[in-house]
């Protein structure tokens, strides 16, 4: 197999390169594209990506591969290359601090803006906050977030405003703790929100709606906090 | 909370609010020349001058190019904020937006002043 592979080190390379390489696949096999990467760095140990669970729960392997972005462990190499060439980069937008790997500090800084965490200022009960099923089942489909990054880095808003756009993955949390019964701080919340660029600078292209690994839906959740600035501002 | 000094302490759900509203209206009167012009069958001057000086058509036309000049503004600021930055234009990328700001305040102040110089027969 072709394997077209980002490599950079900023340390040593005054700029990034693009290594051709071949590759023999074992055959009757659909190996996941971190396989692959795991083959490469058994020829050359010199390449540097991050994994951990190989299962798609802890998100670190975000790559792109083939112009998309998606987790390496959960994406079988026929997906991301059906062609039969497979180009490897790192997550567009962010820096890079070695070959795949890049820094995500901007992204952890957009996620610590939303405060996730649960604010309830009410007296504690003496075992535990309740919820009704159907408060709880309000947070399907947004407290599954892996925080993989690939939704945020497909977004050109993102790309444009990374300091200012909180982005989707941020977006999608926010709305979690605004949707939460327990958490008494929405107002707080929306006020954080209602300025021209945290939320409303995202344009509904839907990138990262189309390559969310856990089939979120990022885009959906920021028109329901559209929605809840509009019926508070009204 | 961003702030951001080109924003003028905008709010961006007023943003989003005269955006759609905006849009709406320039629609309207949009939808309100189609039908005009599918409906006259003979088109000249004088109908066209009747059909603009009624003063329904002044006052609607007046808000539809209000309203195009509030969307424009908005839309325009969204480009500038989103390309003019440091990333491409270096440590002075806020001068450059200022520069982009301003001849984009001026172009609109003059579309929105020609229709209605034309359309309320101003000199």
């Amino acid at each position: 197999m072709q394997i077209s592979l980002y490599r950079f080190d900023p340390d040593t390379d005054e700029s990034p390169r693009t290594d051709s390489l071949e590759l023999d696949l074992p055959e009757g096999r659909d190996l996941m594209v971190l396989d692959v990467l795991e083959l490469l760095k058994a020829e050359d140990p010199s390449i540097a990506y991050r994994r951990s669970c190989r299962e798609g729960v802890c998100g670190s392997d975000g790559i792109n591969m083939n112009g998309r972005n998606g987790l390496a462990c959960i994406t079988p190499v026929s997906e991301a290359a059906p062609r039969g060439k497979l180009t490897l980069r790192p997550l567009p937008g962010l820096p890079v601090v070695r070959d795949l790997v890049v820094d995500m500090s901007q992204f952890y800084r957009q996620y610590e803006k939303i405060k996730p965490w649960l604010v309830n200022d009410t007296a504690p009960p003496a075992r535990e906050r309740l919820q009704s099923p159907e408060d709880r089942e309000k947070l399907n489909g947004l407290y599954e977030c892996i925080l993989c990054a690939c939704c945020s880095t497909a977004c050109p808003s993102f790309w444009w405003n990374p300091d200012k756009f909180v982005g989707p993955a941020g977006l999608l949390q926010a709305y979690r703790f605004l949707a939460d019964s327990r958490d008494t701080a929405t107002a707080e919340r929306l006020a954080a929100l209602e300025d021209p660029f945290s939320v409303f600078r995202c344009r509904g292209i839907m990138n990262c709606v189309s390559v969310c690994p856990k089939g979120l839906n990022p885009t959906r959740a920021i028109g329901k906090i559209r929605s809840m600035l509009l019926s508070q501002g009204i | 909370m961003v702030t951001n000094v080109a924003s003028f302490g905008r709010s961006g759900l007023a943003d989003f609010v005269l955006q759609r509203v905006s849009a709406v209206i320039v629609g309207l009167y949009a939808l309100c020349l189609v039908g005009f012009f599918v409906t006259t069958p003979r088109m000249d001057h004088a109908v066209l001058a009747g059909f603009f000086e009624s003063l329904p058509m002044r006052a609607f036309t007046t808000l539809a190019v209000v309203s195009l000049a509030a969307h424009a503004w908005i839309g325009m600021w969204t480009v500038g904020t989103d390309y003019v930055r440091r990333h491409y234009f270096g440590a002075g990328h806020t001068v450059y937006l200022g520069i982009y700001l301003v001849v984009c305040i001026g172009l609109i102040f003059v579309y929105l002043l020609w229709p209605l110089s034309v359309v309320w027969g101003l000199p």
